[in-house]
């Protein structure tokens, strides 16, 4: 059974229909809930209300449970074995999923990712019907707006989309063989303030390419788009305190 | 009344400030007791209000900077004013809080409503005299100490040479002096080089309450450090490291997250430390590291709910801890506006709500249970009928009387014990 010790506490009061049968489908059940943990924690990661700065604390906390999580699934190889069953695509759909939430800002940016996302999301809904478990229902909802889109580009650039498609797998590998998840570290490197320096701001309102970083920071997430439109007074604000810190320095 | 974010007694305990999340400072006094009021024993009424801090907006960062009080600190008196400090997320501010209750009257150059006198109408010179007034309570910000933490502000803690205090945000610590505003020592940096690489920040500081050169700062992955400012001017090697060995069998994916600090305080007597996480509270001899002396569970009846309380992440909220003047008490706050109280000696456990239903004025508080078994009792209240949106996380215990402030959301409830 499952030698690993670890009490499966994660869920309580939910019918876990799959426990119910016999041992052997335990384990997959135990799969699905820390799935569903590990979506659940990147939704949360994402969700950040950029109006006010984000907790900290509260980020930091969710980025170690799912380190934690991806780590785990690496070791026991839980991956590679759903790899395996006929469910196969569909996991990798959820790995990918996962991942690109967390590369999501980057990828909008450069537009890497969207055309890779085609032939996946075919297979991906039909398997949707097979696996009717929770978690798949709240990766599919993640990835739900970006169906549409996607199957869009898979319609016109289908050889263009085998080899994005190529590309991407080899990057999630690449990053799941790494121990330390570089999409988790990407949402930190958001965090970094060193950018925020006035020596690294001044210097940067010369050079043309920290602007670029600027404009990526505000595709991270919706929400800093709607609070700079509510703001739309105060930029002109910005300006005169802006010039008013380059005089004074 | 706006939601209250911190709740602390002076040091007589005459005084009891609370900041909320407006920004707003409002100071309760004790009344004095007078033979002809006898049964006004130790009421408290509101002292001073005043708005601390103001909304701000980061320019830099597009973000806003909120007005919400983390924490109030009080100096020791020195004179017939009181000073205290609070702070936002960013910025601390001295606070000073003086009576006015006379008034000077008989000036030569001006008339009693202030306008100027001619000249040629003073025929004689007169002493001002001061003649008593209603009492006017006033309070003005004396220092700011400013733009010196780039993460948000934690912990404020007062040294006992009255002349330092430490704040401390996500990642540093810094020191300074009251008089002193535009300059801070940075005594404590966890921030990583890579900011990838982060995996702890902290969560609380607090100086000894003797020591001047000795404090705390704990961790959220349950650590405690304890630093002397003598051995080096950069703290970041630790004198002292608390942490208590995991339990391998009750580990599960939200171990972490639990484990992680929420409050540290020093037991008066400067020999114990508590600590609170998500669970529990934890008494330590700062003689001993390994493991803390005694552990209190507050509601353990939350472990098997742990991931639903992810999911509506009331598993993130920090709950603060106190402790009574004698140190043989220490209290902590819970859900469901409940409270608990655990006697040190006696190892006695007191669940107590604070609501306006069970709290009729003068009424003895009825202790409550929660249930946790199958079968409840009558009275008992079932794990998921508690209101996990009625938390109280701040608390504060007079230091030398037993008497309690419980901040319930916007309500602030004052318990004291009965005297026969």
């Amino acid at each position: 059974m499952f030698v690993r010790g670890l009490k499966r506490k994660c869920f309580d009061g939910e019918e876990d229909i799959e426990g119910t049968l016999a041992g052997i489908k335990a384990i997959p059940s135990y799969n699905l809930q820390r799935q569903s943990l590990l979506d659940m924690s990147l939704v949360k990661l994402q969700l950040c209300h950029m109006l006010v700065e984000p907790n900290l604390c509260r980020s930091v906390l969710i980025a170690n449970t799912v380190r934690q999580i991806q780590e785990e699934m690496t070791q026991d190889g839980t991956w590679q074995m759903i790899n395996t069953q006929s469910t196969g695509q569909a996991s990798l759909d959820r790995l990918v999923s996962t991942d690109i939430l967390c590369r999501s800002s980057r990828d909008q940016a450069e537009g890497k990712h969207v055309p890779a996302y085609g032939t996946f999301n075919k297979d991906f809904e039909s398997d949707q019907a097979q696996d009717g478990s929770e978690a798949m229902s709240t990766a599919s909802s993640v990835q739900a707006p970006r169906n549409l889109q996607s199957n869009v580009w898979e319609m016109e650039n289908p050889q263009e989309n085998k080899g994005n498609f190529q590309k991407s797998l080899d990057q999630i590998f690449e990053t799941l063989e790494n121990k330390s998840p570089s999409s988790v570290e990407d949402l930190f490197s958001e965090v970094d303030n060193s950018y925020y320096d006035l020596d690294t701001m001044l210097t940067g309102m010369m050079s043309n390419t920290k602007m670029g970083h600027c404009d990526s920071l505000e595709t991270f997430s919706s929400p800093t788009n709607t609070a700079s439109n509510s703001n739309c007074k105060s930029d002109l604000n910005d300006l005169d305190h802006i010039v008013e810190i380059l005089v004074e320095s | 009344a706006d939601i209250i974010s911190t709740v602390e007694f002076n040091y007589a305990g005459d005084l009891l400030a609370t900041g909320d999340k407006g920004g707003r400072v409002v100071i309760f006094q004790r009344e004095q007791e007078t033979k002809s009021r006898p049964l006004s024993r130790g009421e408290y009424n509101v002292y001073s209000t005043f708005q601390s801090h103001e909304p701000e907006f980061d320019y830099l960062k597009s973000l806003e900077i909120e007005e919400k009080i983390n924490k109030i600190r009080w100096l020791p008196q020195q004179n017939a004013a009181h000073f205290l400090l609070s702070t936002n997320d960013k910025t601390i501010k001295l606070w000073k809080i003086s009576e006015r209750d006379k008034r000077a009257e008989g000036y030569n150059l001006k008339d009693e409503d202030g306008r100027l006198r001619e000249p040629f109408r003073v025929t004689e010179l007169r002493v001002p005299a001061l003649k008593p007034m209603d009492l006017m309570v006033e309070a003005s910000p004396r220092r700011i100490f400013a733009n010196a933490h780039t993460y948000h502000i934690n912990s404020i803690s007062v040294n006992s040479d009255n002349a330092t205090y430490l704040s401390a945000d996500d990642l540093r610590i810094n020191l300074w002096h009251l008089e002193v505003t535009n300059r801070s020592f940075n005594i404590v940096d966890i921030k990583p080089a890579n900011m990838e690489e982060l995996t702890e920040v902290i969560t609380a500081a607090e100086f000894h309450p003797h020591q001047c050169n000795t404090f705390v700062y704990s961790s959220s992955k349950g650590t405690i450090r304890l630093c002397d400012m003598r051995s080096a001017a950069l703290c970041d090697q630790h004198s002292k490291f608390f942490e208590e060995p995991e339990d391998p069998s009750s580990r599960s994916f939200f171990s972490e997250i639990i484990s992680s600090i929420s409050d540290v305080k020093f037991s008066h007597s400067g020999r114990y430390m508590m600590t609170r996480d998500y669970l529990s509270v934890k008494v330590w001899d700062l003689n001993m590291e390994n493991r803390p002396v005694e552990t209190y569970q507050v509601h353990e009846y939350l472990r098997s709910k742990l991931c639903s309380l992810y999911e509506n992440d009331c598993i993130f909220d920090k709950f603060e801890c106190c402790w009574n003047g004698t140190d043989s008490t220490i209290m902590t706050g819970s859900y469901n506006n409940f409270f608990r109280t655990f006697e040190r000696n006696t190892l006695r456990d007191t669940t107590l709500e604070a609501s306006r239903e069970s709290s009729k004025p003068r009424a003895i508080l009825k202790p409550r249970k929660v249930c946790t078994s199958g079968k409840r009792k009558k009275d008992e209240i079932s794990v998921d009928s508690l209101d996990f949106n009625k938390k109280i996380l701040h608390t504060a215990w007079h230091p030398m009387e037993n008497i309690i402030a419980v901040a319930a959301t916007n309500n602030l409830y004052l318990f004291q014990e009965k005297i026969n």
